[in-house]
């Protein structure tokens, strides 16, 4: 009984975390003496998989599917899910994943656990490592049903490289019609989202005013990073609520997160703690977030940020 | 309009998390427990549609009786009706289980649930009842309108947001933009005492089993101490990302 893994794609290319998950189902494959078949909608292009030990790719292309529906894709994965006779299926943490997953596990009557941080700890009972109480804490969760929905955390994996000979198969699925439409969609265009970024800078309070984000936007351009903010920069209107990042905005886990002039709230910590390396620019030193900082610099923002933006070209230039 | 809020009862955001009995338990002492805060945005979304377009509100939780201070407020918030099913929510399987049961013998136009509760982040419960009962169901709620039993919301996705319409009956998981927090409401001396008089009922939980255990907490591993760069040498700090952190 293969893992089967949904990858998701953008503009039909797929989506950086897909090698991740490709990855991690590969490696449960391995620990459950099976093999992985990855199931992508409407990709052109699915080869790059087979760097990761795919070896079997399920394609289903309709054009009503370019426009994400939570119902017709679960129905889709759910049909496939049939027709591999998979009980476990890998799924990524992106917001669409997470709310199509409640879907599926309702439709082939699986368990789902979320938040997954690693491998199955144990196979009887299936037992999984996550993060709980928003990332102030972990719990090892144990599944009593037959199949098991895992939502892997971004990041949480990283990529295993094996390189396999993937078998194509083209599905032709007949797709429910559902009442609820999509009527328009917005997307940030020529940013990076907080979700796919590898490094994210944010900041909050101690920049001032909106005005000075042009420091901040300018770091993360150097750094090809996504921006982000802290509660009260959104509560005031500085940066759009899309940026706040912490326990009721979003949640952060990219592999560098850079803050500053941002306290270090416990909520705001909840948030990012799952990131691997944070670093901190404050110039109050007794602020709290350098207790969960790795890296910190005591200092100005308006002094700091600037000199790094600068050095942190010249390392691009004579790195890349 | 019958509008049902699903009610989590959750600690307080700034609580400290500690366990307890081989932390396989969350250790409740000396914790303040609240409304799940994508609840709380929920419900007072219900409440400007009532005071606006007129609409009963039930809210429902799953949990023993220390939960019902959490339900009480939500009456003194202006909820009419609260029920509470009679169990340990044992995960958010059953909940939705227990929940999407109580919906079949009791409808309503729109169900409200939060994206997810702050406790166990399990982000399911109303996804599940959706799929259980056959209901449009949209999360990541930052808007909702509902005009002549047509619903539009806006959803938040990766990098943007997107606009959906249905028909009612609704399901959401909603979030911050919903309401702002500004609009939060603390419950008045009125609102508190008439809450006294509001019906609180109990029931006992139907027959369902969960499917997942929690079997171990752990806390993180504490933090080594940050290491701190002077201002004035920050081609350290990059050395360090570079060659120690290799996150660059």
């Amino acid at each position: 009984m293969p893992v089967l893994t949904y990858i998701e794609s953008s503009n039909g290319k797929i989506k950086k975390n897909g090698f991740e998950l490709a990855s991690y189902s590969c490696e449960l494959a391995k620990l459950l003496n099976t093999d992985v078949i990855a199931l992508a909608i409407n990709v052109e292009d699915v080869n790059e998989l087979s760097n990761y030990g795919v070896k079997k790719i399920i394609k289903v292309n309709n054009e009503s599917l370019n426009k994400f529906s939570a119902s017709s894709f679960a129905d889709i994965i759910s049909k496939v899910a049939n027709h591999t006779n998979s009980n476990h299926l890998v799924l990524s943490s992106s917001l669409d994943s997470k709310y199509l997953a409640p879907l599926l596990a309702a439709e082939i009557n699986a368990a789902y656990v979320n938040n997954v941080i690693g491998l199955p700890t144990n196979l009887e009972p299936f037992t999984v490592k996550r993060t709980a109480f928003t990332n102030k804490a972990f719990s090892d969760s144990s599944v009593s049903s037959e199949k098991i929905i895992i939502g892997l955390s971004n990041n949480s994996f990283g990529l295993v490289e094996n390189s396999v000979d993937s078998e194509i198969e083209e599905l032709s699925i007949d797709i429910k019609n559902s009442d609820l439409t999509v009527d328009s969609s917005e997307k940030v265009s020529g940013q990076i989202s907080i979700a796919d970024a590898d490094i994210v800078v944010s900041a909050g309070r101690g920049m001032k005013g909106p005005e000075n984000w042009n420091l901040i936007e300018d770091l993360a351009n150097t750094l090809g990073a996504a921006t982000a903010c802290s509660k009260p920069v959104s509560d005031m209107g500085w940066r759009p609520h899309s940026e706040h990042v912490g326990q009721t905005g979003k949640p952060v886990a990219t592999n560098l997160y850079i803050a500053i002039g941002i306290s270090g709230a416990i909520q705001h910590l909840a948030g990012i703690n799952s990131s691997k390396i944070k670093v901190v620019i404050n110039n109050d030193p007794e602020a709290p977030f350098f207790k969960a900082a790795d890296y910190g610099v005591v200092g100005d923002a308006f002094d700091v940020v600037p000199r790094l933006n600068e050095k942190l070209k010249e390392f691009k230039a004579q790195n890349s | 309009m019958k509008i049902l809020v699903c009610i989590s009862h959750v600690p307080d955001t700034t609580s400290k998390i500690n366990f307890t009995d081989g932390d396989t338990k969350f250790d409740i002492q000396g914790v303040q427990f609240v409304i799940n805060p994508n609840d709380e945005f929920g419900l007072t979304r219900a409440m400007w549609l009532k005071e606006k377009q007129g609409a009963s509100i039930d809210v429902i939780n799953v949990g023993n009786s220390s939960s019902e201070s959490t339900l009480r407020k939500a009456l003194a918030i202006g909820a009419d009706k609260a029920i509470r099913i009679n169990s340990e929510p044992l995960d958010g399987f059953f909940v939705a289980k227990q929940i999407a049961e109580y919906v079949k013998s009791n409808s309503y136009d729109l169900i409200i649930a939060g994206r997810e509760s702050i406790d166990y982040n399990g982000a399911m419960v109303p996804g599940l009842v959706a799929g259980l009962l056959k209901m449009n169901y949209v999360t990541n709620c930052t808007k909702l309108e509902i005009d002549n039993g047509k619903a539009q919301i806006d959803r938040e996705i990766d990098g943007g947001k997107e606009t959906l319409s249905c028909s009612l009956p609704l399901i959401i998981g909603g979030q911050k933009g919903l309401v702002e927090e500004s609009d939060l409401r603390i419950p008045n001396m009125r609102g508190i005492m008439q809450a006294r008089q509001k019906p609180l009922e109990v029931i006992e939980a139907f027959d369902f089993s969960s499917n997942t255990n929690t079997i171990k907490f752990y806390k993180p591993e504490p933090k080594q101490a940050v290491k701190l760069v002077a201002s004035d040498n920050l081609d350290e700090l990059i050395n360090l990302l570079h060659n120690e952190a290799k996150v660059l």
